[in-house]
């Protein structure tokens, strides 16, 4: 790549630091240069947003359906799976496969509401009710 | 608490903090691409076994942490480094090692990294950054990727360094133990055995999901995507391998471009053998990535998307493996001059 080829698409990291890139100048030689961002980058990334969007809503439209505990819908909200959550509880993965299931759910001690709650940074309130507050 | 310790901005976390902390040591002669190539960088990896995001596990350079770990056993550099079971201790630990005047490279987990845009924040653990200082409860941090510092509360930075999930940090620190002084002579010895290590990586690894064959079988299965795994999927498929590709802190071209860098400073230490001409190579690699990337790009925004564009895609790949594979052979004969 050309130092004066490398592309100044404002990403939203753009906004935020420019980002180094490696590039030849005029004699070939490599330099490096700042750029704000690439439309094929922030196209890969918009469509693996687009996903997780989705994600979110079917998972929500499962937990409104009485098909699945509000957990569903945090672990998909928060990007996580249930190994990442198994992390942050320490609740056993196939424990919270258990907690899944919203006749589960309703049973669970506060303690481990709790628990869920912190590692989704909310408050116990709002994982049962399903709700989010911007961040 | 300062230490005497300067930001500078770096393409690549790791290469960037290795840098950064042997800077002084090295009188700054070890540049971010040369900690890149000695660290014997660069690499291709297709995982599919693997599931990050929902997508495949798909790399552009080596395990994280062999960067530093090569690159400062080249330069006989001693090195600590630890683990930790306990928050507190991991804390200690670094509050210790920032008493006695060392700026320490922490390994964290990016999705409650505060500085970072949202947008960005996955469940990424192999971020790395360094932590020059302390003020009350915040710590000074030096993240390489990004233009200036930044600060973190002492909550803050426990929470990334004790990410979890795959390649959980578990508070995972490290520093070169003594500010030795590293020769020129060190350096060439440095830089031909991180080629040679780079050299076995991308042709000798056995099996087909590394180095140039795992391009050449990416390349082969991208054209079955279509079949296999439906549009849709393909199109998150082909964004991933173009994050992993390009997203922050590759230099652009999936590290070819760094590797370029590399060849041309490492030609000034061993003139005669050629390496600013192999250099070139390295720069048309990673165009080929990026004209690939752009024709990804037309079919997850679903510009194009017939068999015929998935057929060009592997294509492109299958091309990328033979320009590689035969400058890589050609960096394997080299006889040192």
């Amino acid at each position: 790549m050309k130092k004066d080829e490398v592309p100044q698409d404002l990403s939203s990291l753009g906004k935020i630091t420019k980002e180094v890139c490696y590039a030849t100048d005029s004699n070939g030689k490599y330099v490096t240069e700042l750029s704000s961002g690439w439309d094929v980058k922030i196209t890969a990334l918009d469509t693996a947003w687009g996903d997780i969007e989705k994600r979110i809503a079917a998972a929500k439209q499962q937990v409104r359906d009485g098909k699945a505990s509000p957990l569903l819908f945090f672990i998909e909200y928060r990007l996580m799976d249930v190994a990442i959550l198994a992390g942050y509880t320490g609740i056993w993965k196939w424990q919270i496969k258990r907690h899944l299931k919203p006749e589960v759910f309703k049973k669970l001690s506060d303690k481990k509401l709790q628990k869920y709650a912190e590692a989704f940074n909310i408050k116990v309130e709002d994982l049962k009710t399903m709700t989010v507050h911007e961040d | 608490m300062k230490i005497d310790f300067e930001h500078r901005q770096a393409a690549h976390c790791e290469s960037g903090v290795t840098s950064n902390l042997l800077w002084n040591a090295s009188g700054g002669k070890i540049t971010e691409p040369l900690a890149f190539g000695i660290g014997a960088g660069l690499f291709f990896a297709y995982i599919p076994l693997i599931k990050i995001n929902n997508g495949p596990a798909i790399a552009f350079r080596t395990m994280p942490g062999h960067i530093f770990s090569r690159t400062c056993k080249s330069l006989n550099i001693p090195v600590e480094r630890k683990k930790f079971g306990s928050k507190e201790k991991a804390q200690v630990y670094l509050d210790m090692c920032l008493e006695t005047g060392h700026a320490v490279g922490c390994q964290v987990g990016v999705y409650y990294l505060p500085y970072f845009p949202k947008e960005y924040r996955f469940h990424f653990n192999a971020h790395n950054l360094i932590v020059y200082g302390k003020d009350g409860d915040n710590y000074l941090v030096s993240d390489p990727i990004m233009e200036g510092t930044n600060v973190m509360d002492s909550y803050q930075l426990e929470r990334v360094r004790f990410a979890k999930g795959a390649l959980s940090p578990k508070g995972h620190i490290y520093y070169p133990k003594e500010n030795k002084e590293i020769t020129d002579d060190q350096i060439r010895q440095a830089i031909k055995s991180g080629i040679k290590k780079n050299v076995y990586n991308m042709l000798s690894i056995p099996g087909s999901f590394a180095g140039i064959s795992g391009i050449r079988n990416t390349g082969k299965k991208i054209k079955n995507w279509r079949d296999k795994l439906g549009i849709e999927k393909s199109k998150l498929y082909l964004a991933q391998m173009v994050r992993m590709q390009e997203e922050i802190g590759t230099g652009g071209g999936g590290f070819r471009y760094i590797y370029g860098a590399f060849l041309q400073e490492a030609d000034v230490y061993l003139p005669g053998n050629q390496l600013a001409v192999y250099s070139s190579i390295f720069t048309k690699s990673g165009d080929l990535w990026r004209t690939a990337a752009v024709h990804a790009a037309g079919i997850y925004k679903g510009r194009i998307g017939s068999q015929e564009d998935f057929n060009t895609m592997g294509d492109y790949l299958l091309e990328i493996a033979e320009v590689e594979r035969s400058a890589f052979e050609t960096l394997k004969k080299i006889k040192w001059q």
